[in-house]
């Protein structure tokens, strides 16, 4: 697994997996190998839904019109 | 005669001051025709009804900011003042404003806006990007005070707690505002860290949602390479950023969601997969079990067994032949045995005793000569059956 995986990457290659595994063409070996891909990809999607709320970035433009992101310190009355 | 005489240009001028006080600002309604716009950038028209016309002049500056195209034979009211032009020696009707007559001048523009946006091709779905499925972070270009901002915040942490949001704050309505979400699209674009836009705002009048419905924002929409989804008003506004936006959301809590699928029902799809891999993979094993006992007890596989058998009975074949060659050189060898034997048996004394000869020892040596005995030497002889001793009395020739 690449260290910058996203959830999207994840998921993508659950789906190929679980489409291989279907397939059956896999030898037995490379079966058990995607089983336990699997089952990290799973632990990893569900890691990320439980990673904690971030804070809110703004995106402006500075003087010199460069672009910069900072906290956004605006409320959001719930 | 005391009628003073005029200069033409006395008279025109009393006609002026006359016409021009006698009618401040005024509005008329007419079909639009011998629309010309000069490369200057003035517009000079005939504005006409059945019976009568009056020429039109729009200059540059107000051109602009029609909100609409006026084109021959469109019905339109006109708000301007009347001029006479003196050097021409006519009367114009100085351009004001001008509205499309019927339908309202915002309504306009949004159908010719829309129409020729659509002959561009740029609401052709082949231009509409996928959604991301599950995007890192999400950029929000709204006003920071409104409604939408709140709807659109709490549903994506609602929905997908870690999800990185980056919010544009921009003005949503107003002059400039659609210049501010054009260039706001185009920021996010060369930022290129979010997966996906939200551009909208909550609900209000055609007025309000107007920045939606301009040009400069539908060409930023069209030109981003980042998906977009618009969330304007209400279920029932549409606007032209919706057209040409890759998904149209009715309000900005359902760009929300169609943002970020809900964490529950990703769940319940990781749980499916996880099911699914270990139901896959124990088929898979038991595949591999059957396929196995298969090869083991097929045709293929017994051939090599069939060869160890076949070898195994020519091994007990070759023994039993080297047993046989064995056996057959034993009793080969026996009967030469026994007929060894026998020459031996018949080379035996006995059997020539047996038939009455008898055998002379001179000290346990036989005699075969005459000359290995002298007179009075004592003998031996013996016979088939016994045998005793003798003493020399005479001795024969050698001859004899």
């Amino acid at each position: 697994m690449s260290k910058k995986m996203t959830f999207e990457d994840a998921f993508k290659r659950l789906e190929e997996i679980a489409r291989l595994l279907e397939a059956g063409e896999v030898s037995l070996e490379e079966s058990i190998k995607l089983y336990e891909e699997g089952m990290k990809l799973i632990e990893f999607c569900n890691s990320r839904l439980e990673e904690a709320e971030k804070k809110i970035q703004k995106l402006s433009r500075t003087p010199e019109g460069n672009l910069e992101t900072n906290d956004w310190e605006g409320e959001i009355e719930e | 005669m005391d009628q003073p005489i005029l200069t033409v240009s006395q008279l025109t001028r009393q006609i002026k001051e006359l016409l021009e006080s006698s009618f401040p600002r005024l509005w008329v309604e007419g079909e639009i025709s011998n629309f010309k716009r000069h490369t200057s950038g003035h517009i000079y028209f005939t504005l006409k009804d059945e019976n009568a016309q009056i020429s039109c002049a729009l200059w540059k500056f107000r051109a602009g900011r029609l909100l609409f195209q006026p084109q021959n034979g469109m019905q339109v009211i006109v708000e301007g003042d009347l001029q006479v032009y003196e050097r021409g020696g006519n009367y114009q009707l100085i351009v004001q404003q001008m509205h499309p007559a019927g339908v309202g001048s915002l309504q306009m523009a949004f159908e010719q806006l829309k129409k020729k946006l659509l002959a561009e091709g740029l609401f052709d779905e082949a231009h509409k990007k996928p959604l991301p499925l599950f995007p890192e972070r999400v950029g929000v270009i709204t006003s920071p005070t409104g409604a939408a901002i709140r709807d659109i915040i709490s549903v994506l942490k609602r929905r997908f707690p870690g999800i990185e949001i980056i919010l544009y704050p921009v003005r949503v309505q107003g002059e400039g505002a659609a210049e501010e979400i054009a260039q706001a699209i185009a920021d996010f674009n060369r930022y290129g860290k979010v997966d996906v836009l939200i551009v909208g705002r909550g609900g209000g009048s055609l007025e309000d949602l107007w920045a939606f419905n301009e040009e400069v924002v539908a060409r930023a929409i069209f030109k981003s390479h980042i998906p977009i989804i618009s969330a304007v008003g209400h279920e029932v506004d549409f606007s032209i950023a919706d057209f040409v936006a890759d998904r149209r959301a009715p309000t900005p809590s359902a760009a929300a969601e169609l943002v970020v699928p809900n964490k529950s029902e990703i769940k319940g799809q990781l749980l499916y997969f996880a099911e699914k891999f270990v139901t896959l993979l124990n088929k898979r094993i038991t595949n591999a079990r059957t396929a196995l006992e298969n090869i083991r007890t097929s045709y293929g596989f017994r051939q090599p067994q069939d060869k160890v058998y076949q070898y195994l009975q020519q091994v007990d074949d070759l023994q039993r032949k080297i047993q046989m060659i064995l056996t057959h050189q034993l009793q080969l060898k026996e009967s030469r045995l026994e007929t060894l034997k026998k020459q031996i048996q018949s080379m035996n004394p006995d059997a020539i005793l047996e038939r009455g000869y008898s055998i002379c020892f001179k000290d346990g040596v036989v005699v075969k000569d005459v000359a290995q005995i002298h007179l009075s030497d004592q003998v031996q002889v013996k016979l088939f059956k016994g045998g005793f001793s003798a003493q020399v009395q005479q001795i024969g020739d050698k001859h004899e």
